[in-house]
């Protein structure tokens, strides 16, 4: 009866504490995250995923109770890949929407519109754009989770020069992406050895680039080639690259990390080789691989919900949200200055892009180890290390 | 040099192929209303996208081809009907703000339909490059241009030996005689918009297997197509086909011997001469004002 009592107890006292913490998630203000993302416009296949990522998965730490016993509440503003819109919205989520901490930016050029704002306001801001600038040199409040374009070009090198290639040619479009790949290959080239004999440039709309690459054919010595883009211009590379019947190895930068590029080449991309975030191949890492489990979750919890592919673009969604929501956790507060240290004291955080090791001196955290080879493979994209 | 030549002269005959489709387009609307129509990018989008579709709902590439190119037609009448037509006595400049209104409707009723992704096309006979004098022609660019060309001959055919086409010229002569004469004007609006669309979209299914297809696949081609139409002399039919071609050899020569990186300014240069040195076109006749 004594035992009974006990255990009746013990369930009265739970329910009373489920009350409790129901009570204080409803009676706590909610811990809001601020974003601006290109949902729309041309960056939209970079920043639709990436908001879906972040609704998705809100929606998820909610459901298991939200955050130091408080709700999660997201705001997100669509720049449609514009700067100043983006400087706009991160002004209102600073001024009037109050926001704990911002995870946006989907390109370079909208983070560094927010940069200043950001370290006037005193705000922790992670942002999902690619470049070295935005944590180069490194900003007191301003983190960022993707690889840096030059830390693609150095994998890339680094495989050239273990194979023993050391003429390259360069194609890539005229867009900012592509200029700053193109100008990391070039800052790079010398201290791996690597000799550039032709640089062609196409327009961001161009639909044909056989008169690009016959030049590139036409050039004597050329070993491998080196595309700098993303989107549909790369895939028309691939398929002229093929049309001209040229065999030299062609590799890649990150951009084209999506099973989009392998289906819009049509065959014509395999045999092509590109750096990639792990999450692109989690179901063909070894299981003991820290980053397997991680990215199988997401990729499972993405196609359940939204039944497409997913990119590693809306993974910097998910690295910048989970970062945020782990220095929260550990700062114990959303208090912003606290938020902000325990940012950059992040050690051993693994998200789907790699394994974060913040610090003082780096906002980024990735080395290039989180970078894996990957080719094209019977339409798959395929670990080549 | 000479294999270098010929692929330059590939890639520049497939692109002018397409431009002079969408310049005929343009050409056809703009003689029978004078507005130029800033959709005309749009139809080229629609035939791509449309194909996409079907071919994803299982039927077979020939009959999603031609359903594509019909249905685009439809949506030409319907923007007709719906958009031009109501505002029959308004300014050319209205229709024309009118129909670039109804381009960036359609893109966004696409990009909400069928996403902001891009989709191939599969090509309409195999994939593998043909060689020929040391450069490499895929199938689908014999294609591009032999479509193009019977499309050219119909359409002579269709302008001169028909009742339609002749009412069609008639009206872009002169619209009140026309009328006056008995020929249903507001009727050829209508055909005149439909033959458009089918026209935009068959340049659209023909490159999509070439280029890949996105919602805003028709922004820049539209924009081109609009260059060749100018340069050819609006609302001249030789003159369309020989300014895309024109404009597509320009383009891919550019991009070849001179800096890929001018391709795109080439273009426009070339429109700011023509347009200064030949206002009317490169086959335009010489403007005659009625008082």
């Amino acid at each position: 009866m004594a035992k009974f009592t006990l255990r009746t107890t013990a369930f009265a006292l739970a329910v009373m504490a489920l009350g409790i913490s129901d009570a204080a998630a409803q009676g706590q203000p909610p811990i809001k995250i601020g974003s601006f993302l290109a949902v729309t416009g041309p960056a939209s296949f970079l920043g639709d995923p990436e908001a879906k990522t972040l609704r998705l998965f809100v929606d998820e730490v909610n459901a298991r109770g939200g955050v130091l016993n408080r709700k999660i509440e997201v705001v997100i503003y669509d720049t449609a890949g514009d700067a100043k819109q983006a400087a706009t919205f991160a002004k209102r989520l600073i001024e009037e929407d109050k926001v704990d901490v911002l995870v946006a930016g989907t390109t370079t050029g909208e983070t560094m519109a927010v940069v200043p704002l950001v370290e006037q306001a005193n705000i922790p801001f992670i942002s999902l754009a690619g470049a070295a600038v935005i944590v180069e040199p490194v900003k007191k409040w301003v983190f960022k989770t993707p690889h840096t374009d030059r830390m693609a070009v150095e994998k890339v090198y680094t495989e050239l020069k273990a194979k023993g290639m050391s003429k390259v040619a360069i194609i890539g479009g005229s867009g900012g992406f592509d200029q700053s790949c193109r100008a990391q290959a070039k800052d790079l080239a010398k201290s791996y050895g690597i000799d550039l004999v032709a640089d062609e440039t196409y327009g961001p709309q161009d639909t044909d680039m056989t008169p690009q690459l016959t030049k590139i054919k036409n050039t004597a010595g050329v070993q491998a080639v080196f595309g700098c883009g993303f989107g549909a211009a790369t895939s028309i590379t691939a398929k002229n690259y093929k049309q001209l019947g040229m065999t030299q190895a062609f590799y890649f930068n990150h951009g084209v990390g999506s099973q989009q590029f392998i289906d819009g080449a049509g065959g014509a991309a395999e045999g092509m080789r590109l750096p990639a975030a792990a999450l692109l191949v989690a179901e063909q890492l070894k299981s003991d691989d820290p980053q397997r489990a991680v990215g199988l979750a997401y990729t499972q919890a993405y196609r359940a919900k939204y039944n497409e592919p997913i990119s590693t673009f809306g993974g910097h969604a998910y690295d910048g949200f989970f970062l945020a929501i782990d220095a929260i956790k550990r700062a114990g507060s959303t208090d912003k200055a606290k938020v902000r240290d325990a940012l950059e004291q992040t050690k051993n955080f693994i998200g789907v892009d790699g394994i974060f090791n913040m610090s003082p001196t780096d906002h980024m955290g990735l080395d290039l180890k989180s970078f894996k080879m990957v080719e094209v493979k019977g339409g798959k994209f395929v670990l080549a290390e | 040099m000479s294999s270098q030549f010929v692929q330059f002269l590939i890639a520049g005959i497939n692109a002018g192929a397409i431009y002079a489709l969408i310049a005929l387009g343009f050409a056809i609307i703009y003689n029978a209303s004078h507005v130029i129509n800033f959709a005309q990018g749009e139809f080229v989008m629609l035939g791509g996208m449309m194909t996409v579709f079907l071919l994803a709902l299982g039927m077979p590439l020939p009959i999603a081809v031609l359903l594509a190119i019909a249905a685009t037609a439809v949506a030409g009448m319907v923007l007709e009907k719906l958009a031009i037509e109501p505002a029959r006595g308004a300014s050319v400049v209205t229709l024309i703000i009118i129909t670039i209104g109804a381009s960036i409707l359609l893109r966004g009723l696409v990009q909400v339909a069928m996403g902001r992704n891009f989709h191939r096309v599969p090509p309409f006979t195999g994939d593998d490059p043909i060689p020929v004098l040391g450069a490499a022609l895929l199938p689908q660019n014999l294609w591009v241009c032999g479509v193009t060309v019977l499309a050219v001959l119909a359409l002579r055919w269709f302008f001169t030996r028909t009742m339609w086409g002749k009412a069609i010229l008639a009206t872009s002569h002169n619209r009140l005689a026309a009328e006056l004469v008995g020929i249903n004007v507001r009727l050829v609006m209508l055909v005149s918009f439909g033959l458009s669309g089918a026209l935009g979209a068959l340049a659209g299914v023909l490159i999509a297997p070439i280029t890949l297809t996105h919602a805003n696949v028709g922004i820049m081609l539209g924009l081109k197509g609009f260059c060749a139409a100018i340069l050819g002399g609006l609302g001249n039919f030789p003159g369309a086909v020989a300014g895309g071609l024109v404009l597509g050899l320009a383009e891919a020569m550019a991009a070849g011997y001179l800096s890929s990186q001018y391709k795109d300014a080439v273009a426009f240069v070339l429109i700011l001469a023509v347009l200064f040195f030949l206002p009317g076109g490169l086959m335009g006749r010489g403007s005659t004002e009625r008082v």
